[in-house]
């Protein structure tokens, strides 16, 4: 059962990730975009990671999708006559020479390595939410709050950026 | 069972897809978008082999790529705004000046 789901999140999201950059109107992306998130969430689950999946569809299908395609409606571009670079078929060549390069080495290569501290036993057994929470305020907390800083400096530096500038300084 | 190589593979190729439309669009929001299946690409990679190496480490740091790609976009679309507001134009081509 495992497989033909993989098959099926894979395909679909390759797919829709090719649609994504392909397909000329930015909606539509961001469409394919959101299908594309949604099917990778769907990867996550088959790899035990429950909460990266709900991460994965609150925080990027849900928030950051949402703020693309508010910022589509917003700026209500039209749809370029030419939506693609003038060498796009010299970069298309180059792209997916490098791609078949990068999946037939991927491919040939036996992954192994130390086997770490968290077997897919032990996750199942607690959830893998109580794994990350452990293993996050432990032994990642410094990482963790530096993430909560950068945060802030993103909000406040998208805030100053998008302001509209005040009549005062004009005048 | 999916051998690792598999999830590293559709990894491979959705980063070669976002690289391609980082090079070949020529909307700034749209490669913004394909910066993101990018990030993507390196979260499945990074969940697949923490899965397969049985460390939570990866998890991890994948839920930390994802609060970036949430700064990221918030940044890169304020960016968009401020610049279609001077110039009305989203095209990376005609986006020359760094002061205009």
């Amino acid at each position: 059962m495992v497989p033909f789901f993989f098959a099926y999140f894979a395909v679909v999201s390759i797919v829709s990730g090719a649609l994504t950059i392909a397909l000329r109107s930015p909606v539509h992306c961001g469409l394919a975009l959101l299908a594309l998130l949604l099917h990778v969430a769907g990867l996550f689950v088959l790899l035990n990671a429950e909460f990266l999946f709900a991460v994965q569809v609150i925080v990027y299908a849900g928030a950051i999708l949402v703020l693309y395609l508010f910022v589509l409606m917003l700026l209500n571009l039209k749809t370029d006559e030419r939506h693609l670079h003038t060498k796009y078929a010299v970069i298309l060549f180059a792209g997916i020479a490098v791609c078949g390069e990068l999946v037939l080495l991927v491919m040939q290569s036996p992954f192994a390595g130390a086997k770490g501290d968290a077997p897919a036993g032990a996750i199942l057994k607690d959830g893998s939410s109580y794994a990350i929470g452990i293993k996050m305020f432990s032994d990642y907390l410094l990482p963790f709050e530096i993430v909560g800083i950068f945060l802030l400096g993103a909000i406040i530096g998208a805030i100053v950026l998008a302001k509209t500038p005040s009549e005062e300084r004009e005048t | 069972m999916v051998p690792l190589s598999a999830y590293v593979a559709v990894s491979a190729i959705l980063f070669g897809i976002g690289l391609l439309g980082v090079l070949i669009r020529r909307n700034f929001i749209i490669v913004l978008m394909a910066v993101e299946i990018m990030l993507n690409a390196a979260n499945i990679n990074l969940v697949a082999f923490s899965h397969y190496l049985e460390s939570m480490a990866g998890q991890i740091v994948a839920l930390f790529v994802i609060a970036i790609a949430a700064g990221e976009a918030a940044v890169g679309l304020a960016i968009i705004i401020v610049v279609f507001r001077g110039k009305i134009s989203t095209n990376v081509d005609e986006m020359n000046l760094l002061k205009w």
